[in-house]
């Protein structure tokens, strides 16, 4: 079309547009400006005046527009202006200024959205239900749901329930039954609270300010948890902000860091890694530098045996639910609960094969959620030692013979060494069943009834959270032994044998997996190729600008606190390309970098999920940290540790899109695999953000408005809506649904593949010799050793029972032969902690996500497993067995004092014979914090019984968490705080 | 006859996940259904509670959980106590609380013996789940604690109430404390997992100074001379037997293979038991 036409009928469109959507007339009114798009010789021209939302126009040249849309030459404002849009084509003229916005950053931000607005304003969305009741959809963490609204208003929420009309779900027929899923989205706890989320009383709905703080004055930062705070205005709030970075940014690059959790709300748009990160690139800052928390002992540990190092060091996991259904004689879950972690896909998978008689064995110290659904024998080693049962079986099944000979012969390297340290050839000590008993606490007896089943029948090994690794006794200190002990135990079981193999039924439903839509991990709209996995698919088929932060340098997240208080702290750092990535030092502060004088917070409760929390509130108070900034949602506990809290809306308050459980590629791909069906779901914004709360694009937006970055961070004024258009798009979705019906329905269910096609079973092709030919883009090409597709991504391309990587860095923690090294803090060896005798367990909740559901005014509250009402007070819970409960004088429900020399926590005691004794079990996911006294050393009511951890790193070459087997002591509460932090020696 | 509303709900699945919980926590607060009920307090309600019962001792031990929530008794306790007409019993079988009737009628919080009944304090009235009675009179097939489930405990389901007696026949199913006469349309199968108890050991035997597990062994439970149950141990050498009377009193367990047994008896009392480990002898 001619430009001359186009321009004409811009303000054409927008005067019928405020004639038929009376919301149009009113967004035009908010602002009165000449707006002026030209070619750049000026040779063609019109202006749009906007006052009081009356639109006049002519053709030319305008003498003083405020904005002004400049194009280089006719041609490109014409493609740059006819729908549909060619998007490569307008991100070349953004950002080879081809097209130049001039004028206050707000002005123009605002007027490209009312402009772009005619092209969506008749949008229609959400499903009516009749009465005013119309059923949106949104997803969360917990999965998709439906949300019913009525006059703007959460009426209620669901699970959804599939239609005639989605795609029809997968069968799988196994010794003579036929097994279908049910044609709905299970959930988990914390998605079926999030009404309550959205309403409760800790909602932020207004920027506000410490009451002592004062910009220009005294900053009083170690009342910073302490003081209250006052309302002020989005004005007064993003000026600060804003020139908070422009006065930290004059100190020198990489005085602004950055923190956010570990995850964030469900939506690709709105997640950290994308919509904070794009922000951030475009701001320049000091990362904190995430190690693989939850992965420790796969990523640090497993890895060097097998490679995997792009699934931080678990294993592939393809048609495992098939080949487990219809081969496996016994699944062995160790250190496995899926129910409890990864929602309810998975369990009626393990229902059917309980009902095809498949043999279940739990070992956990705490008889878990699954094991006590599931059922079959529970075996409780003593916490963090389970690496030493694990050598008895193989002691077991090296004297009687019952290993996968030809495997470990053929496939695997090392195995003579490992053979002699088992039987006690090269240390004098054979891991013989009587050996572990000492250690564990596990019969003898049981050992070897288990080592001859599992070694005689066919088995899956659930190792890990998802049954193909993560989590477990992988997290503790004698992880990384526990989770090279899980390999090794498969390779002489023969990996990926018909019946063999990792899982609990939880991964590997047989989905299609070449249906592309992209998983948070891929970045979205972050144009972060460094930081995200933007560049596998999502930069090729969602063209967006490009961001990179100029900053380099990192602080490692668990070191934070020493980072900001002694000025220094040195990590590892967490580059999955390669295995020996993780064996790169990283120093803070970095060469020519400034120190961290401001902290952008994204949410986050670190005090209830980072192991020696208190060490934060020393961080949060220390003078050096001139500005802390913390956009959250909720008031959580370390809220009120910061300067400024800017208001974040929840995901029911603004527009996003995503697919349940889709990380995408980057650390764990095709995690949709654990549902079983594929959902994506368009995340209808169904009510208006709440008091003076905006989304988190909306609030970066503002504050880059500022710094003259709104229009590159917005690429011109996109909004969250047309940046899901854009995500739509980009995928196979816009293939397979109309943008209109899947804006009408809200969600897609991706067929499955058709049985013929379906991926093939993990591992196959190494246990058969043949070249890879699983669905997965890892190792990298460059890793194999041999031919491409060939062997594993290890030095030897083989299974290695002797890690030859690790004899290349010579840490103790991590000989090239595994070998039994006791936990640490062991009652017997540490007389100066024999006032602590019991042992902690802090797995991840089982109600909250993390901390997320944990707000006060949260349903899961009310959860008697999950917090406790007393005097007033939610306490959250903490389990522990009747003798060691008894023997203190607690009751059921009573308040208890859980402490050490770190910290002291009190919860409510919940009795149970689920533990053995000796053991006392509380989730790592408080929301909540109240010091009794001095904050940071006195005993907390709200429950982060994470600050009893250590802070020290599982590994001395690497950086990652050891929680889960600290001694502590416990009392009833007596109400009196008499407690005071020690030095651990 | 006319259809009226069941729920039957099977112990043996549900593990606690507590969705039906929530979901009845996110119907009914924030929102009065006007003819139904006023909305619940945002926190402290539990009108569909569940109760934990932990049986056994380490290392066996059984954790079951039992949804409880106002049973829509045809007989209810509470309509005898409600004064002002406070509460009706529909002709489908369900028991509606009037939220202004009810007003300051707290004995009605005691006159439900399930404790299926909570005092709003701001309001100043008695509440219990309504069977979701205002979304089934909209056209839903199930209430919000079946739609929510993941593990399917719950089916609504609604018959006359012949026929829900042929299907409480054929299923074995139980209603709460059905001796208090209150008739409850609230069914429970594997109700034993919370009202029963079991027996449980581990046998073992010495091979040559190696303790092992004793599996396949033929296990006899015998109470006063008549056998009550026959069982193999598994590979663990473990055996159980379940649904047995609390407070039943002695019992002999005999094991046996074929040159190996053991004999012993114990007392079983309110709670399940745990023998412990027991070696067979050479016969």
């Amino acid at each position: 079309m001619k430009l001359s036409v186009i321009l004409w009928g811009i303000p054409q469109a927008m005067r019928a547009a405020s004639k038929f959507y009376p919301e149009y007339a009113t967004r035009l009114k908010e602002k009165n400006l000449v707006a002026q798009f030209k070619v750049r010789d000026n040779s063609i021209g019109r202006w749009i005046k906007l006052e009081d939302g009356k639109i006049s126009t002519g053709s030319g040249i305008h003498q003083n527009p405020d904005i002004t849309i400049d194009f280089k030459s006719k041609a490109i404002a014409e493609s740059f202006l006819t729908p549909p849009i060619n998007l490569l084509e307008r991100i070349d003229a953004a950002k080879n200024y081809k097209v130049v916005l001039e004028g206050p950053d707000d002005l123009a931000v605002w007027f490209m959205r009312v402009t772009s607005q005619l092209l969506t304003i008749h949008w229609k969305f959400g499903t009516d239900m009749g009465n005013g009741v119309t059923r949106y959809t949104s997803g969360t963490n917990g999965g998709p749901i439906f949300v019913y609204v009525k006059d703007g208003k959460i009426l209620r929420t669901s699970p959804m329930d599939f239609d005639e009309n989605d795609a029809e779900s997968w069968s799988i027929t196994a010794r003579g039954q036929t097994f279908k899923p049910r044609r709905r989205a299970t959930v988990a706890a914390h998605a079926m609270c999030q009404k309550s989320m959205v309403y409760s009383k800790g909602r932020i709905l207004y920027p506000m300010k410490r009451l002592d703080f004062d910009p220009n004055g005294e900053r009083n930062q170690q009342n910073r948890g302490k003081s209250e705070f006052e309302r002020i205005s989005w004005d007064e709030a993003l000026e600060i902000v804003a020139n908070e970075i422009k006065r930290a940014k004059a100190v020198g690059p990489g005085a602004i860091a950055v923190d956010h959790g570990s995850h964030h709300q469900w939506g690709n748009l709105g997640h950290y890694l994308s919509a904070f990160n794009r922000f951030w690139n475009l701001i320049g800052v000091t990362k904190l530098m995430h190690s693989p928390d939850s992965w420790e002992g796969w990523f640090w540990g497993a890895m060097h045996h097998w490679g995997n190092s792009l699934r931080l060091g678990c294993p592939e996991f393809y048609g495992t639910v098939e080949d487990c259904l219809k081969e496996a004689e016994m699944i062995v879950f160790w250190s496995s609960d899926p129910d409890t972690t990864y929602g309810y896909e998975g369990a009626q998978r393990r229902e059917w094969a309980k009902q095809l008689g498949i043999k279940m064995v739990h070992i956990d110290p705490f008889l878990n959620h699954t094991a006590a659904h599931v059922g079959g024998k529970w075996i409780s080693p003593r916490p963090g030692t389970d690496p030493a049962l694990a050598q008895a079986i193989c002691y077991i099944w090296i004297t009687e013979g019952l290993y996968d000979k030809k495997f470990v012969e053929e496939r695997t390297n090392g195995f003579d060494e490992w053979k002699a340290y088992i039987l006690g050839e090269s240390d004098g000590v054979p891991k013989t069943p009587e050996w572990q008993e000492n250690e564990t606490g596990v019969p003898a007896r049981d050992v070897r009834a288990l080592a001859r089943e599992w070694g005689m029948k066919k088995t899956y090994l659930g190792a890990g959270s998802w049954g193909c690794g993560v989590g477990g006794a992988g997290r503790g200190p004698t992880g990384m032994q526990w989770a090279r002990m899980m390999t090794i135990l498969a390779a002489m079981q023969g990996w990926g044998r018909p019946g063999v193999n990792f899982g609990n039924l939880q991964f590997g439903s047989p989905l299609d997996f070449n249906f592309y839509f992209p998983g948070y991990g891929e970045g979205s709209i972050s144009g972060d190729l460094a930081f995200s996995a933007n560049s596998a698919n999502n930069y090729q088929r969602m063209p967006h600008i490009v961001t990179m932060s100029t900053v380099r340098q990192s602080i490692p997240r668990i070191w934070f606190p020493e980072a900001i208080t002694e000025g220094k702290a040195s990590g590892y750092i967490t580059d999955v390309s390669s295995v020996q990535g993780q064996f790169f030092p990283f120093f803070y502060p970095s060469p020519g970098h400034a120190r961290v004088e401001m902290l952008y917070k994204y949410g986050s409760q670190l005090l209830g999920t980072m192991v020696a929390g208190n060490r934060w509130t020393k961080a949060y108070q220390h003078e050096s940290l001139k500005f802390i900034v913390n956009q959250s949602v909720w008031h959580e506990g370390e809220t009120p540790f910061a300067d400024i809290i800017l208001p974040a809306c929840t995901v029911f308050e603004k527009w996003d899109i995503g697919e349940w459980y889709n990380v995408g590629a980057g650390y764990v791909h095709h995690m949709y695999s654990m549902n079983n069906h594929r959902v994506i779901s368009l995340q209808h914004k169904c009510i208006e953000p709440l008091g003076e709360s905006k989304s988190d694009y909306e609030i970066f937006l503002a504050i880059c408005e500022k710094l003259n970055l709104g229009a590159v961070y917005s690429e011109g004024g996109t909004t969250e809506l047309e940046w899901c258009k854009r995500v739509f798009d980009s995928s196979d979705l816009s293939k397979y649904i109309s943008w209109r019906q899947f804006l009408k329905k809200g969600y897609y269910v991706v067929p499955a593949d058709p049985e013929a096609a379906r991926a093939t079973v993990a591992n196959r092709w190494y246990y058969e010799g043949r070249k890879k030919d699983t669905p997965e883009p890892y190792p990298l090409p460059s890793d194999y050793v041999g031919s491409y597709l060939d062997g594993l991504q290890t030095t030897s391309g083989k299974f290695e029972f002797i890690a030859e990587t690790l004899k290349k860095i010579d840490d103790p923690d991590r000989p090239p032969l595994n070998k039994y090294m006791p936990t640490y803090e062991k009652p017997e060896t540490h007389p100066e902690l024999a006032e602590f005798p019991l042992k902690l367990q802090t797995a991840h909740t089982r109600y909250a996500y993390h901390v997320m559901g944990d707000a006060e005014g949260s349903t899961l509250s009310d959860i008697r497993e999950h917090r406790i009402l007393k005097d007033g007070r939610y306490y959250f819970v903490a389990r522990m067995n009747k003798q060691d409960a008894e023997a203190r004088g607690i009751k059921d429900g009573d308040l208890i004092r859980l402490w050490n020399n770190r910290a002291s926590v009190v919860c409510a005691a919940q009795i149970t014979e689920r533990l053995r004794p000796g053991v006392v079990s509380a989730y790592s996911g408080s929301a909540r914090y109240k010091p009794t006294g001095k904050i940071g050393e006195s005993t907390d009511l709200g429950g982060c019984v994470n600050m009893l951890n250590p802070k020290e790193s599982i590994t001395k070459k690497g950086h990652g968490i050891k929680p889960n087997a600290v001694l502590i002591q416990v009392e009833k509460w007596t109400g009196t705080d008499n407690w005071k932090p020690k030095e651990a020696k | 006859m006319a259809k009226k509303w069941n729920m039957i709900v099977d112990v043996e699945k549900c593990d606690n996940c507590r969705l039906c919980f929530l979901a009845v926590k996110d119907e009914y607060t924030g929102n009065d259904f006007a003819g139904y009920s006023a909305a619940q307090p945002s926190l402290g309600h539990s009108w569909l509670d569940i109760k934990r019962k932990e049986r056994g001792t380490y290392p066996i031990v059984r954790a079951n959980f039992l949804p409880v929530m106002c049973n829509h008794c045809d007989n209810p306790p509470c309509l005898q106590n409600a004064k002002n007409g406070a509460i009706k019993k529909r002709e489908d079988g369900i028991v509606l609380i009037d939220p202004e009737k009810s007003k300051g009628q707290k004995q009605l919080v005691d006159s439900c013996p399930y404790g299926a009944i909570s005092w709003n304090e701001e309001k100043e009235i008695p509440q219990a789940w309504t069977f979701d009675a205002h979304l089934l009179d909209e056209g839903w097939k199930k209430t919000r604690a079946e739609q929510a489930c993941p593990m399917d405990v719950f089916r609504t389901i609604k018959v006359d109430d012949k026929e829900m007696q042929q299907i409480q026949a054929r299923e074995g199913l139980e209603v709460l404390e059905p001796q208090l006469g209150t008739k409850p349309r609230i069914y429970y199968k594997n109700l034993h997992l919370i009202t029963k108890c079991f027996v449980g050991g581990t046998i073992t035997q010495n091979l040559g100074s190696v303790e092992e597990c004793a599996s396949q062994v033929d296990v006899i439970l015998e109470k006063e001379g008549q056998t009550v149950g026959k069982t193999k141990t598994d590979i663990f050498g473990e055996f159980v037997f379940d649904g047995l009377e609390p407070n039943s009193g002695i019992y002999h367990l005999r094991a046996k293979s074929t040159s190996w047994q053991l004999t012993t008896e114990f007392n079983l009392g309110e709670e399940s038991k745990y023998l412990g480990v027991l070696e067979l002898q050479t016969k």
